[in-house]
């Protein structure tokens, strides 16, 4: 078996290009996708019916359906009703990157949801007895007390989905994007040397994990300092 | 004038009766030590005074202020004025039997907490204050530390400084020593006298009877959700007139 990587080292500035277009989508989704899951996680953790359960279908829908017919359906299905065609959020909804953005957002909004949720069910009761007995008004509680210590708390599950939403953006290069995948799916048809193509874009995923879990691991260190063990 | 009046409180849990009818009075600079054996509504009744539980009857005054009550669900009483609540809550302090300190926050964070984000106090000048309170109490050089990572007499002794932070009509001390091991009991008991040697208005349900007797101006004794007897504390403990108090002593108190 002789590899051809000459061809790889000439196409490498294809690869950066699409290592660009994977961070964009990622980060994009991330953000959006934090400041969705954030009231949704909210409504989640209410004891009131009318606002738990449209946050609860939300999430259930969305983690019960596969991220790949989720971007079909925005991507290719909503182009299919001239009532979306005519309106004012078609040079949107007819643009690639948008709609990608768009369904990891909404994919990544339910996860974390359920993270911070769940996290936040977690939070001690004394703690916020003690909140209570102070005299913090409901929205004060939750934002000194209950969604500090969640978001917290939810940093090693959240980085866990953040590593999937960086795997999952590969989806991207299936509606036409360039992104390491797509640079490799375009080097592999170029040169019919899939092998090389797809194993130097694992080796781009791979740094880019491992540089992800360096990030979540400064940021554990800073932030759950207090669940650490004592130092010594 | 009575900084804190509670009268003829009520509460149940379902058909259970924890308190029938409970009432108290403390003047400034009163120390009012409740004692009662496990459900006797000791702990019931302090958490009802900031409403943490909801009586289903009585009520609740702070410096003459009544506090506006209305019927919720379930027959128990809630607050009709979440404001007022809230302004009555933060002067009256309640220092809690497992500490519940702000896990997040380190010590200093947590004493200014309250003063900053209730109360409106200058940052600059809540972290003066907080660092007064904290060598108060002994435990100044502890101000960085998580709670996880001190001791539990550390932790309550900070949980007292944040107590005091909010500078208090009223302290409410829900068995402050119950969740510590015997060494450490000394410790905040003794940051208990010296408040109580300040001045301080202050209820205490507390197993601790040396401290009821040494410390408080009046012992209140619970029993089945009832003021069985109350008094001196040295004469009511020393000549308890209830067959009640007299089994409950004989128990504990040497």
């Amino acid at each position: 078996m002789i590899l051809d990587f000459s061809v790889i080292w000439d196409s490498l500035p294809l690869y950066f290009g699409g290592v660009l277009v994977t961070l964009k989508l990622l980060a994009i989704a991330l953000v959006v996708g934090l400041a969705a899951a954030i009231p949704l996680a909210l409504m989640r953790v209410s004891r009131q019916p009318a606002i738990n359960f449209p946050a609860w279908l939300y999430t259930y829908v969305i983690r019960g359906t596969p991220m790949l017919v989720q971007l079909f359906l925005v991507y290719y299905g909503l182009a299919q009703f001239t009532l979306v065609r005519e309106s004012l959020l078609w040079p949107y909804l007819s643009n690639a990157t948008f709609c990608a953005c768009l369904a990891f957002a909404i994919n990544t909004s339910a996860y974390t949801a359920e993270i911070l949720a769940g996290s936040l069910k977690a939070t001690p009761h004394g703690e916020i007895e003690a909140a209570r007995a102070m005299g913090m008004s409901h929205a004060r509680l939750y934002r000194r007390i209950l969604l500090p210590s969640a978001l917290r708390r939810a940093l090693p599950q959240y980085s866990n989905e953040v590593i999937m939403m960086l795997h999952t953006t590969s989806l991207a290069s299936i509606v036409t994007l360039i992104d390491i995948t797509g640079a490799a799916r375009t080097v592999s048809s170029q040169y019919y040397l899939p092998f090389e193509a797809f194993i130097t874009a694992g080796v781009f995923y791979l740094c880019l994990t491992f540089i992800l879990v360096r990030l979540f691991k400064l940021a554990e260190r800073r932030w759950l300092a207090y669940l650490a063990p004592r130092a010594s | 004038m009575y900084k804190l009046e509670v009268q003829d409180l009520h509460k149940r849990y379902g058909d259970h009766e924890v308190l029938k009818g409970v009432s108290l009075a403390a003047k400034a600079g009163d120390v009012i030590s409740i004692i009662g054996s496990s459900g006797s509504g000791k702990s019931t009744f302090l958490r009802c005074i900031n409403l943490l539980e909801q009586p289903h009857a009585g009520s609740i005054l702070l410096n003459g202020e009544a506090l506006k009550l209305k019927p919720g669900k379930h027959g128990a009483l809630k607050a009709a004025d979440e404001r007022q609540l809230q302004r009555m809550r933060s002067r009256l302090s309640m220092v809690f039997q497992h500490f519940n300190l702000w896990s997040h926050m380190s010590a200093l964070e947590n004493v200014i907490e309250a003063p900053v984000h209730v109360l409106g106090v200058p940052k600059k000048e809540a972290l003066e204050k907080a660092e007064h309170y904290l060598a108060k109490v002994g435990v100044a050089h502890r101000k960085d530390a998580y709670p996880a990572h001190m001791s539990g007499g550390e932790q309550q002794r900070v949980a007292i400084a944040r107590a005091l932070a909010v500078e208090p009509e009223v302290m409410l001390f829900d068995e402050p020593t119950s969740a510590l091991d015997p060494e450490l009991v000394g410790d905040v008991l003794k940051v208990m006298q010296d408040l109580a040697g300040e001045g301080r208005t202050m209820l205490v349900v507390t197993h601790e009877m040396g401290f009821a007797r040494e410390v408080s101006s009046q012992l209140v004794f619970l029993h089945k959700g009832l003021v069985e007897e109350r008094g001196n504390p040295r004469e009511v403990l020393a000549n308890p007139q209830s067959e009640r108090l007299k089994q409950f002593l004989s128990g504990s108190l040497k």
